[in-house]
């Protein structure tokens, strides 16, 4: 008896794993036939959450916390019991601009290549064309990983230069057009406008934080709660499709199933970089190899941590400059899930994290944590600017936050 | 009244125009081109946008609504909270609406209305052509056929049609389909087709 479950999703590399759970097997062996939606905005994926068309969605993280709080349309709780992938995202400039500010051939440090940029966007901003960035959602980790970057090296991202909102798949026309003269974007449209000569990727998103969430398994809670078992099925057949992702015997097969016209519809070789860490910067140029660009299964990656969701309100707060409340912190560490997804993936080898929480950014070596099983370990987990996130002290951190200077 | 609609198929938003139009007292703005979307909307300023759902140009719109103040406070989607089931329609439907807030919600509602209609008219308006289409495309391709039997064989004009028949029907499949593996394989074996 399988039971259908529809989830929806925009053509990105990180819609990989509900994509894999379906094509492999893993769903139907878990009793569920899922229903893959492909929409073009996030704005179309949510509605469709909302109103019931889907029962789950592939989101941006930030979506998912900015609708449980009620920014921009009424509030509707959502749930987060599963990570989707951590980072997989890069900034690209117009190849001049990146000519100016980061090394040939390889991804500069973030610290070296901010303070070229800087000077670039104060002569921009003095000559009254400031430079302007696309961003893919107003509520997307892209834009709060750029907007970290760019304020971490004294640009701030309102005053001095411009970030609007760019589709995915507009990216590398915008770049081509001059609309913008940089994006911040997932794969495998950074490599789609380094095909077309449009761009040259300068930064992957894991430079700025090593172990970045980006996007979750987002439903309505009260479907999470009345569809319990369904959801925990769904959850084991996406870790099993995490751990298929990151089997690199598994590498060419599941780019050419991403790579199909109902999922992606990209060229298959283009995938096949990200899913395998390798970028192209720049046309002509060599592929490099960049550990851990898109970030998958080892070290519990999907497990959704609290703290995740509690940096991203931080940022939400920063950028939406409104007041801290500790009542919508409360509703935020509610989003993230870590209990339900202890729940499905007890008895499964899966490394299940006692805590709910941890220190972001503060890895700067390996740490081990507990686990239900055991020990494991986790790697490097640091902000480029060496900033560390406590969840206890939310306040605290956004009283230091250099922005206002 | 004031009313912009979005999208990039130039025929439906034509279609949309037209239901429109019978409203009255209406100003109707179309875009179909994806740059300057954000200009165009904010010279507009209208009251009501209607826009595609499959249109990716969503979000920027959602994005130039939260931080612009040219529309008082436009809203995705709904007429009021509670009225799900015209949002589910339009959703259904294919359209989405971004609406001033406080604005009219009868008048909202029946022009939401009319838009779901129209969309429903212009896909039904598609299915029928697809079909007439590929129905099209169908007899050609037993013309082909039929053809090619009749020179390759020396079959009169019904005999090569009932000798398709005939294998159609031994093999379980549609004439076409059998015209389409005839016209296939002469094509491999070189010849003119």
């Amino acid at each position: 008896m399988t039971t259908k479950f529809s989830i929806g999703f925009l053509p990105l590399v990180d819609a990989a794993l509900p994509i894999l759970a379906h094509v492999h097997g893993f769903a139907a062996d878990e009793g569920l036939h899922l229903e893959l939606v492909k929409d073009v905005s996030w704005a179309t994926v949510l509605d469709r959450l909302l109103y019931g068309h889907t029962d789950a969605a592939h989101m941006v993280a930030p979506l998912a916390i900015a609708t449980t709080l009620g920014r921009g349309r009424p509030a509707q709780p959502l749930s987060a019991p599963f990570v989707l992938g951590l980072n997989g995202n890069a900034i690209t400039l117009k190849s001049d601009l990146a000519q100016r500010v980061a090394p040939e051939g390889a991804l500069g440090d973030p610290v070296e290549v901010g303070a070229a940029l800087r000077e670039i966007a104060m002569e921009c901003k003095a000559a009254g064309h400031p430079l302007c960035f696309g961003v893919v959602h107003r509520y997307s980790s892209h834009n709060y990983m750029l907007r970290y970057w760019l304020a971490g090296c004294g640009i701030r991202p309102d005053e001095d230069v411009e970030i609007t909102t760019v589709p995915p798949p507009f990216c590398a026309d915008a770049l081509e057009a001059g609309d913008v003269d940089g994006i911040c974007v997932g794969e495998p449209w950074n490599s789609v406008a380094v095909e077309r000569g449009a761009g040259t990727i300068v930064l992957a998103t894991a430079q700025v934080w090593r172990r970045g969430v980006e996007k979750v398994l987002a439903m309505r809670e009260s479907v999470m709660e009345s569809r319990r078992e369904e959801v925990e099925a769904l959850i084991r057949a996406l870790h099993r499709a995490a751990r298929q992702f990151v089997d690199p015997e598994a590498l060419l097969t599941n780019a050419a199933i991403l790579a199909r016209p109902e999922y992606l519809n990209a060229d298959v070789n283009l995938i096949l970089r990200a899913l395998g860490d390798r970028l192209l910067l720049h046309k002509g140029g060599e592929l490099i190899h960049f550990p851990d660009f898109m970030f998958q299964y080892r070290e519990a990656a999907n497990f959704p941590w609290v703290s995740q969701a509690q940096w991203l309100y931080s940022q939400m707060l920063r950028w939406d400059r409104t007041p801290y409340d500790p009542g919508d912190e409360a509703k935020v560490a509610r989003v993230f899930r870590p209990d339900v997804y202890r729940s499905a993936l007890t008895g499964t080898d899966a490394p299940l994290p006692g805590a709910s929480s941890k220190v972001e950014g503060s890895l700067h070596q390996p740490m081990v944590v507990g686990t239900q099983q055991g020990l494991i370990t986790l790697e490097k987990n640091a902000f480029f600017d060496g900033r560390i996130f406590d969840p206890h002290d939310l306040a605290g951190y956004l009283a230091q936050d250099s922005y206002a200077k | 009244m004031r009313i912009a609609i979005i999208d990039e198929s130039a025929v439906r938003a034509s279609v949309m125009q037209e239901g429109l139009a019978q409203l009255g007292d209406c100003e109707i703005f179309v875009i179909t081109e994806r740059r300057g979307l954000v200009r165009r909307i904010s010279e507009i300023d209208a009251d009501i946008v209607l826009m595609d759902l499959g249109n990716p140009s969503r979000d920027v719109l959602e994005e130039y609504f939260a931080v612009s103040r040219v529309l008082a406070r436009p809203i995705a989607m709904f007429v009021d909270d509670s009225d799900e089931e015209s949002i589910g329609a339009s959703i259904d439907a294919g359209v989405s609406a971004y609406v001033v807030d406080g604005f009219a919600p009868h008048r909202i509602r029946s022009i939401l209305d009319l838009a779901i209609r129209r969309f429903h008219a212009f896909s039904r308006l598609q299915t029928e052509l697809s079909v007439a289409q590929s129905k099209l495309a169908e007899r050609e391709s037993v013309d082909k056929a039929k053809r090619i039997l009749m020179q390759t064989r020396g079959l009169g004009e019904p005999e090569a049609y009932a000798e398709l028949r005939k294998t159609a029907m031994n093999q379980g499949k549609r004439i076409a389909e059998i015209a389409d593996a005839v016209v296939t394989a002469h094509n491999l074996i070189g010849g003119a087709a």
